[in-house]
């Protein structure tokens, strides 16, 4: 158990095993990403499982968002980024030459820091993604609706007002909300970047008993700024910390360490990891 | 530890804080800029209103024997009395109509294009700067360019000195405006509406479609409509091209005939009406711009109006 040495406040950390041979979902093999002539991320090489939960955690700065988004190709909205090395997908180079970045999207969705349902009604934020794939029968949609929102805990609360501006939703649902949505396309992965940081700390906790669950059916990759959070629902955690450039005075992310989540919490390789998640450092 | 009262605190009493509370006139100066604030807003409605009652007592006479009879009679330079705005309202309903159908539709393809696909390239940046510099030129910079490619290069499919070619030329005035404020309308779509739709597996197209276009809607509208109003209102372009001044004998005929033959718009009988002699003249003129500033104004209410009902706030 790892102890924060000011506050007494102990972590806690799940003692579920992890297992190296469930099968591998991404790999990343010297990932590096530039913005313009700025190295953001560099050699960072992951190995990510099939249903498990993996946590990118470190300080602002770290390019573990930056990561995040080369798992679904969203780097290719920002105009300036150019990424290096490879993220092979079941073995396949997602930035390899024909890659299709809709495709992947389809395969690998994401739920953004801030909650950002379509200005419409539940119901047709939930069947956007479906309509695309070329899903049409009413019926059929309607049960996509029922079990997404089932599976993101929210049917309850909205099978009633389904037809109702999803922007009435409280911030808390609005994020279940998202993650139905990204849920109805049936994906491989779900990426969250942050998915909690804008929310109270009981819809935090709805949403991260909801990523265990979602957890036996999807492979997810979540982000955070908060430790707990990464010791309470990951499985594996990476990481990530800054170090300077000499020459340009900028910042690059660097990975430092990529272990289970029991082991990172506990007895860490490196001693900037010990260092940060107890509170010292970053 | 003892919390202090703020009256005990560094020995006040109460009575002095009461007078320091309730102390006026001290923002003198902030009264005085007030008012002159007000003094300024005063004047620029005072003449909007000079303008309005002016050209009411003006055109009285007119309103008061033949207003039916005014809005439907055809342009007549010759006779006061039998002179009417009635080819000029239908001229400028129809260049309206054209620009609608041209620089509108024209006009959102290249802002989407350019908001959502041009990225960053010096191209597009190129393009984005010339766009800016063209709504800035002069209107009847606008009627050569009618007058040159629509009215004579173009004479085949325009058939000259039509309403087709002043209805090309205003799409022309009007196109970089539509630009702009689409291009406004489309930034103003926050950036997570985009990465939601992309993330769900959307292409770039089903994002625009579904989601973007949809949500700038009202911003285009309003900014479209107040480029119609700015077109209905140009005497330039459409001179240029060559609108009827004089009396236009064709004007009860079909569509299909006013659309091919020789036109007239309210902003140019009014130029027509201005130029002659004599208080029934005066009248007439007065009249008719009456006739274009309530059109005019109409639209941007219009354009007020769907602003406050669609508006989104994210």
């Amino acid at each position: 158990m790892a102890q924060d040495q000011q506050t007494g406040i102990t972590l806690e950390v799940p003692s579920k095993a992890v297992s190296d041979e469930a099968p591998m979902v991404f790999r990343t093999e010297d990932l590096e990403v530039h913005y313009g002539p700025f190295r953001a991320v560099r050699e960072v090489n992951l190995d990510i499982r099939q249903h498990e939960i993996t946590a990118l955690i470190g300080p602002s700065g770290c390019g573990k968002s930056t990561v995040l988004r080369c798992f679904d190709r969203m780097n290719d909205l920002i105009e300036i980024a150019r990424v290096g090395g490879k993220v092979l997908y079941h073995g396949v180079d997602l930035y390899g030459p024909n890659v299709d970045p809709v495709e992947v999207r389809r395969r690998v969705g994401m739920v953004f820091q801030k909650p950002n349902p379509f200005p419409k009604s539940i119901y047709d934020n939930l069947t956007f993604g479906p309509r695309l794939s070329g899903i049409k029968k009413k019926d059929e949609l309607d049960n996509i609706v029922e079990q997404s929102l089932k599976s993101a805990a929210l049917w309850d609360e909205v099978k009633d007002r389904l037809k109702s501006s999803a922007l009435g939703l409280s911030g808390g649902q609005q994020q279940r909300l998202c993650i139905a949505r990204c849920v109805a396309v049936k994906p491989d992965v779900i990426l969250m970047d942050e998915p909690c940081s804008s929310l109270d700390p009981i819809a935090t906790a709805r949403i991260e008993d909801l990523m265990k669950e979602l957890a036996k059916e999807y492979t997810i990759i979540i982000v955070t700024h908060n430790m707990q959070q990464a010791a309470r629902v990951s499985d594996r955690t990476a990481f990530f910390t800054t170090e300077v450039n000499e020459e340009s005075d900028r910042r690059t992310g660097v990975l430092v360490e990529y272990n289970p989540t029991s082991k990172m919490f506990s007895n860490p390789d490196d001693t900037r990891t010990e260092q940060y998640v107890t509170g010292r450092f970053g | 530890m003892a919390f202090t009262t703020p009256a005990t605190m560094g020995g006040a009493s109460a009575r002095s804080i009461t007078e320091g509370l309730t102390k006026r006139g001290a923002d003198r100066k902030g009264k005085i800029i007030e008012g002159i604030l007000v003094g300024l807003l005063g004047l620029s409605l005072l003449v909007l209103l000079t303008l309005i009652v002016d050209l009411l007592t003006s055109s009285w006479s007119v309103w008061t024997t033949r207003p039916g009879d005014f809005l439907t009679t055809n342009l007549n330079s010759q006779s006061a009395a039998q002179a009417g705005v009635g080819q000029a309202i239908r001229g400028t309903l129809i260049l309206c109509g054209i620009v609608i159908l041209v620089a509108f539709p024209l006009g959102i393809a290249c802002a989407v294009y350019l908001e959502e696909y041009a990225g960053r390239s010096w191209f597009a940046k190129i393009i984005r700067i010339n766009v800016r510099n063209l709504a800035g030129v002069p209107s009847i910079v606008y009627g050569l360019l009618g007058l040159a490619i629509f009215v004579q290069a173009m004479s085949g499919f325009t058939g000259g000195r039509t309403v087709f070619a002043g209805g090309l030329a205003l799409s022309a005035l009007v196109l970089p405006i539509v630009v702009i404020t689409t291009s406004e309308a489309l930034r103003a779509v926050p950036r997570s509406i985009r990465e939601g739709a992309l993330g769900v597996g959307a292409t770039p197209w089903e994002t625009v479609r579904s989601h973007v276009l949809p949500s700038a809607a009202p911003g285009i509208l309003t900014g479209t409509v107040l480029s119609l109003a700015r077109a209905a209102g140009e005497a330039a372009p459409v001179l240029l091209v060559g609108a009827a001044t004089g009396l236009l004998r064709t004007g009860n005929q079909s569509l299909m005939d006013q659309l091919q033959g020789p036109f007239t718009a309210l902003p140019v009988a009014i130029f027509s009406y201005a130029r002659q002699p004599g208080e029934d003249f005066r009248s007439v003129t007065a009249a008719a711009s009456l006739v274009l500033l309530a059109m005019v104004l109409a639209m941007n209410a219009v354009a007020i109006w769907l602003r406050n009902r669609y508006e989104r706030k994210w």
